[in-house]
C-alpha cells in the first residue's frame, strides 16, 4: 500500500462526482425514458433506417477519425517539439474551430472554398475553366474535412503536451543502440504515446460518432447519422419511442467503443520532471526543415484560409449599386462591429455584445472550473486499476455518445419541478457544459496522473510529506500541461456549445453563439455582417481566453510561463 | 504561489459576479406569466414594459427552437407545463397541436375584429396573431442580365431554362421547405407532387437541410454570392433586405415569385396552455398579442403580417413585398395524417 493513500478516505473523493452524474445525467435521461414509453408498434417499420445510418454514422466516423489523427499527430509534434517563428500563434489557430457554430464554419468555408470563394474564383481565373475545382457541400469529401477543421485541436492538444513530456534519455538510449530515427519512432516513441493517441482518437471518433451539426449543414440530403435521426424523430415527427431507441443504441455504442479502447489503452506514459524534459528544439538539417515546413504551410493553410475569410467578410460591405444596375460596389468598413452596439428597433431580444460576450465567458469559466475540479477528484479517488477504475472510465465517456437533444428535453422534464426547480436559473447552463467537458478533462488527466512514478510520491511520505503536500509539490508540477490542456478543453467546449445551450437558453442568458444564430436567422447583408462580426468576437475572446489560461498556468507552477 | 492566489481570486470574482444579479428575488411579489416561442419571436421593448406596468406582471418569455420545436417540447411537457402561454405554432402544426387539447379556449373580444378566414380552429382553442407566405425569392439582377424571364408557375421551374437555378431547403428539417413542399402538394395533389419533384430533380434543383444555408450559402444575391439565383425564402425577405441593407437601397435586390400556388401562406397561433396557474393574466397577454399596437409592431419586428384588418403596414413592406393573389392553402387535418408518409416518399424521390 502507497503511504498518504489510504483507501478509507479516498471514496470521499468521489462522492462529488457521483452526485453530480445522478443528478445531471442520470436523472434527466431516465426522466425522458420514462415519458417517452416503449411501444413497438412504430418501431417495426424503422429496422431499415436504424441499421442503415448506424453504419453511416460508424464509418464516416472511422474516416474521419483516421485521417484527423494522420494529420494531427504530425501537426501536434511540430507545434510542441520544435520552435519556430509563429508556433503559438499556429497553436492558437488550430484552436478556434473547435469553438465556432457549424453555421459560422460553413460560411467561413464557404467564403474560401465555395463556389463563388477565393480557392474557387483563383481557379477560374488561373484555368479559365467554368466549373468549380471543389465542391464541398452535399459530399463526404466535405463531411470529413470539416471534421478534420474541427477536431484536429483534440489531437495537437493532446498528443502534443506528452510527446515533449516524453523522457528524452529512452530515445537516445534506442539510438545509442544503433536504432534509426524511423525504428525508435516505431519501437520507442509510439508506445509510449499509445495511450494518449488511444484516448485522443476515442474523443474525436465519439464526436464525429454523434457529429450533427456538420453533417446537417455539409451533408446535405443524402447523409444521416444517429444523432441527425435522433433529433429528426424528436423534433420534426414527435416520435420519441423510436427518438428513444436510436438514443439507447447510440449510447451502447459509446459503451462498446469505451470498453474496447479501454482494453487497449492501460499502459501509462512515463513522465520525467520539468527539469529534465527536454526543451523545444529548433529544426536542424534539411528534411527536417522540409518536413517541419511542409506542417506549418499545410495548417495556415487549412485553418487559416477559412478563418481569415471569415474575418474578411465581417470587414466586408457589399454595396448599394448591386440589384438593378447590376454593379457591385463593395468595400472595407467598420459598420458591421459597430452595428452590433446598435438595437435596431428598439428589440426586447436584442443581444448587447458585452452582455453576450460577458455571459459567455462566465459559463465557461465556470464549466472550466467545474469540471476541473470534478475531473480531479474523479482521478484522484478512483483505484488505480481493476475493474472499478476501467468501468469507472467507461462510464464516465457516456455523455459524449449521449444524444444533446435527448439530453436537453430530459433537463426541461427533471428540472421542471420541485426540489430541482433549476430550469430557469443561469448555472444550469455550465453544469450542461460540464457534461460534455468532463471526458476531456478526465481522459487528458488520467495518463498524466496514473503515469507518475510510485517512489516519487513514496519517498516524499518517507521525507514527512503528507497527501495535500505530495499533491501539491510532487503532483502539480509533473500534470501542469496536462492540467492547462484541460482546462482550456473545457473552456472552450463551454464557449462553442450550442446544442445544450439552445434546449436550455433563456433569452436573460444570451451567449454569443446564440447571438451569432439571431443574425444569422434573418435576411439582409448586414446581418451576414453582423453575424461574421460577432464571429470575430467569439473567435477573439477564445484566443484571449486559451492565452490567459496558457500565461496564468505558468504562475500556478512558478514558473514565468514557457 | 502569491501570484497564483491572486489568479485564482480574480477567477473566483469573475464567476461569483455572474450569479448575483440575476435573479430577481426582491420583485417576488409580482405575479410571472410565461410565455413560450419560437425563436423567431420578438417584440418591441417598450409595448413589454407597458402591459408589465399595467398588469403588475413580470413576463418570462422562453424560446424553445422552430415552430415544430417549440409546439413538441410544449406537448413533451403538458403535464406539468413550462409556461402559460405559446405563442408560434402554425397551420401546418395545428391538428398536431388541437388533437393532443394542448391549449384551453379562449373567446377574446379582439376575435371580432380578425376576417374569419384567418381562423382556422372554431373552438378558439389557437387564435391567429400573424400571416406570411412562404415563396422563391429571386436575384432580380441575374434575371435582367441573363435576359430570360421570371418563372410565371410551378410548372414552369421544370424547363430546361431554369436548370440548376433553384435551391430549396430539406422539409423534413426546415419549416420553410415544408411550406413549400405543401405548396407543391396543394397544386399537384397528394397524387401528383412527386411527379413534379421528380421533374424538378431532373432539372438541377439544389436541397439543402436549413434555411440558413440556402439562403447565405446558394443565393446568389445574398451575401453569400452563391450559385443559385432562386431560392425558397419568405414573402417578406425582399423587404428585410432592404431594411438590413448594408448601406441604404432605394429598392430590394431580390422580389418574390407569386404565381399561383408558388407560395404557402402561413398562419400562427397563439393558445393558453392547459393547466396553466395564470388563467386571467393569460387571456390579457392574448388580448394583447391582438391589440392594435402589438398588431402594428408584428411587421418589422417579425416579418409577418398582422391578421387584425384595421392595423397599417409600414411602407417598406408595401413598397417591396409582392403578395400573391392565389396562395397555396391546405386542411391542417391533412397534413397532420400525411406528414410522415409525404416526407418519406419525397425523400426517396430526391435521393434517386
Amino acid at each position: 500500500m502507497r503511504p498518504g493513500t489510504g483507501r478509507n478516505w479516498r471514496w470521499l473523493l468521489l462522492l462529488l462526482p457521483t452526485l453530480y452524474g445522478l443528478i445531471f445525467f442520470a436523472m434527466p435521461l431516465l426522466q425522458v425514458v420514462r415519458s417517452s414509453g416503449f411501444k413497438m408498434g412504430p418501431m417495426t417499420a424503422a429496422g431499415d433506417t436504424v441499421t442503415c445510418v448506424l453504419s453511416f454514422s460508424l464509418w464516416q466516423a472511422a474516416l474521419s477519425t483516421v485521417l484527423t489523427l494522420s494529420i494531427g499527430l504530425p501537426a501536434g509534434y511540430v507545434l510542441y517539439c520544435f520552435r519556430f517563428p509563429g508556433r503559438r500563434a499556429l497553436r492558437l489557430l488550430t484552436a478556434i474551430p473547435f469553438i465556432l457554430p457549424t453555421v459560422v464554419v460553413a460560411a467561413a468555408f464557404n467564403a474560401y472554398a465555395g463556389p463563388n470563394g477565393w480557392l474557387n474564383q483563383a481557379w477560374r481565373a488561373v484555368s479559365g475553366s467554368e466549373e468549380p475545382l471543389i465542391i464541398l457541400t452535399g459530399s463526404l469529401v466535405g463531411i470529413l474535412m470539416a471534421h478534420v477543421f474541427y477536431n484536429l485541436t483534440i489531437i495537437i492538444r493532446m498528443a502534443g503536451p506528452a510527446w515533449s513530456n516524453l523522457n528524452p534519455r529512452l530515445e537516445a538510449a534506442a539510438q545509442t543502440l544503433g536504432a534509426n530515427p524511423w525504428q525508435v519512432f516505431l519501437h520507442v516513441t509510439l508506445p509510449l504515446l499509445r495511450p494518449v493517441i488511444v484516448s485522443a482518437s476515442l474523443l474525436v471518433f465519439l464526436f464525429d460518432f454523434t457529429s450533427f451539426g456538420v453533417i446537417l449543414l455539409v451533408g446535405g440530403l443524402r447523409f444521416s447519422t444517429l444523432e441527425v435521426e435522433i433529433y429528426r424523430q424528436t423534433l420534426s415527427f414527435y416520435n420519441l419511442p423510436l427518438a428513444s431507441l436510436l438514443a439507447l443504441i447510440q449510447m451502447a455504442c459509446t459503451l462498446a467503443f469505451a470498453g474496447l479502447y479501454q482494453y487497449f489503452s492501460n499502459r501509462p506514459v512515463p513522465l520525467v520532471p520539468a527539469s529534465e524534459r527536454k526543451a523545444a528544439r529548433k529544426p536542424d538539417g534539411w528534411r527536417q526543415i522540409l518536413g517541419i515546413g511542409l506542417v506549418i504551410v499545410f495548417l495556415w493553410v487549412f485553418f487559416a484560409g477559412p478563418l481569415l475569410s471569415l474575418t474578411a467578410s465581417a470587414f466586408w460591405s457589399i454595396g448599394a449599386d448591386r440589384g438593378e444596375r447590376g454593379l457591385v460596389a463593395a468595400g472595407w468598413t467598420l459598420d458591421h462591429f459597430a452595428g452590433l452596439a446598435q438595437n435596431r428597433n428598439s428589440d426586447l431580444f436584442y443581444v448587447p455584445p458585452l452582455t453576450a460576450l460577458m455571459n459567455s465567458l462566465k459559463f465557461a469559466s465556470l464549466t472550466a472550473i467545474v469540471s476541473l475540479g470534478l475531473g480531479l477528484l474523479l482521478v484522484y479517488g478512483l483505484p488505480r486499476q481493476g475493474r472499478w477504475r476501467s468501468g469507472a472510465e467507461i462510464l464516465v465517456m457516456l455523455p459524449l455518445g449521449t444524444s444533446a437533444v435527448t439530453l436537453g428535453l430530459g433537463y426541461i422534464l427533471a428540472f421542471n419541478k420541485a426540489p430541482f426547480a433549476w430550469g430557469s436559473s443561469p448555472w444550469i447552463l455550465p453544469m450542461a457544459h460540464t457534461l460534455v467537458a468532463l471526458p476531456f478533462v478526465v481522459r487528458t488527466l488520467m495518463p498524466a496522473v496514473s503515469s507518475i512514478p510510485a517512489d516519487y510520491r513514496q519517498s516524499a511520505a518517507v521525507l514527512g510529506a503528507g497527501s495535500w503536500r505530495i499533491f501539491w509539490s510532487v503532483d502539480l508540477p509533473l500534470i501542469r500541461r496536462v492540467m492547462v490542456s484541460a482546462f482550456i478543453f473545457a473552456f472552450t467546449i463551454s464557449l462553442g456549445e450550442f446544442g445544450a445551450t439552445s434546449l436550455l437558453y433563456r433569452p436573460q442568458y444570451p451567449t454569443l453563439p446564440v447571438a451569432i444564430f439571431r443574425y444569422l436567422s434573418l435576411p439582409g447583408a448586414a446581418n451576414y455582417g453582423q453575424a461574421m462580426a460577432m464571429s470575430v468576437v467569439l473567435m477573439l475572446a477564445c484566443a484571449a481566453g486559451i492565452l490567459i489560461i496558457e500565461r496564468s498556468s505558468g504562475f500556478l507552477a512558478g514558473e514565468g510561463g514557457e | 504561489m502569491h501570484r497564483s492566489s491572486i489568479f485564482l481570486l480574480i477567477a473566483a470574482a469573475l464567476i461569483f459576479s455572474s450569479c448575483q444579479p440575476t435573479l430577481p428575488s426582491e420583485v417576488s411579489e409580482t405575479a410571472v406569466l410565461r410565455v413560450m416561442t419560437h425563436d423567431a419571436f420578438s417584440i418591441s421593448a417598450d409595448l413589454v414594459t407597458q402591459f408589465e406596468t399595467e398588469h403588475q406582471v413580470t413576463i418570462e418569455f422562453i424560446k424553445a427552437g422552430d415552430a415544430g420545436a417549440a409546439l413538441n417540447k410544449a406537448l413533451f411537457t403538458a403535464e406539468n407545463p413550462l409556461a402559460d402561454v405559446l405563442f408560434g405554432v402554425d397551420n401546418t402544426f395545428l391538428s398536431r397541436a388541437l388533437d393532443h387539447q394542448l391549449f384551453e379556449p379562449y373567446a377574446s373580444p379582439a376575435l371580432a375584429n380578425i376576417p374569419p378566414h384567418f381562423i382556422l380552429d372554431p373552438g378558439n382553442s389557437a387564435l391567429p396573431v400573424d400571416y406570411g407566405d412562404v415563396c422563391i425569392n429571386y436575384d432580380k439582377s441575374y434575371f435582367q442580365q441573363a435576359g430570360i424571364p421570371i418563372p410565371a408557375s410551378l410548372s414552369d421551374l421544370t424547363k430546361p431554362e431554369y436548370a440548376g437555378l433553384l435551391a430549396v431547403e430539406n422539409p423534413a428539417t426546415s419549416s420553410p421547405g415544408m411550406a413549400f413542399l405543401l405548396s407543391t402538394i396543394a397544386a399537384y395533389g397528394p397524387e401528383g407532387y412527386l411527379g413534379y419533384w421528380q421533374a424538378l430533380h431532373e432539372n438541377g434543383v439544389v436541397v439543402v437541410n436549413d434555411w440558413e444555408t440556402a439562403y447565405y450559402t446558394n443565393f446568389s444575391a445574398s451575401s453569400g454570392r452563391g450559385p443559385q439565383p432562386m431560392v425558397v425564402s419568405y414573402g417578406t425577405s425582399p423587404a428585410a433586405e432592404v431594411i438590413y441593407a448594408s448601406e441604404p437601397v432605394a429598392e430590394s435586390p431580390t422580389a418574390s415569385l407569386v404565381g399561383e400556388n408558388m407560395c404557402f401562406r402561413q398562419v400562427e397561433f397563439i393558445g393558453i396552455l392547459r393547466g396553466t396557474r395564470e388563467r386571467e393574466l393569460a387571456e390579457q397577454f392574448v388580448d394583447f398579442m391582438l391589440s392594435k399596437p402589438v398588431q402594428e409592431d408584428i411587421p418589422l419586428q417579425m416579418f409577418m403580417f398582422p391578421v387584425l384588418s384595421t392595423a397599417s403596414i409600414p411602407d417598406v413592406f408595401t413598397q417591396n413585398v409582392q403578395i400573391p393573389e392565389l396562395p397555396a392553402g391546405i386542411d391542417p387535418g391533412l397534413v397532420e395524417q400525411n406528414r410522415e408518409q409525404w416526407l418519406q416518399d419525397w425523400t426517396e424521390v430526391m435521393l434517386k
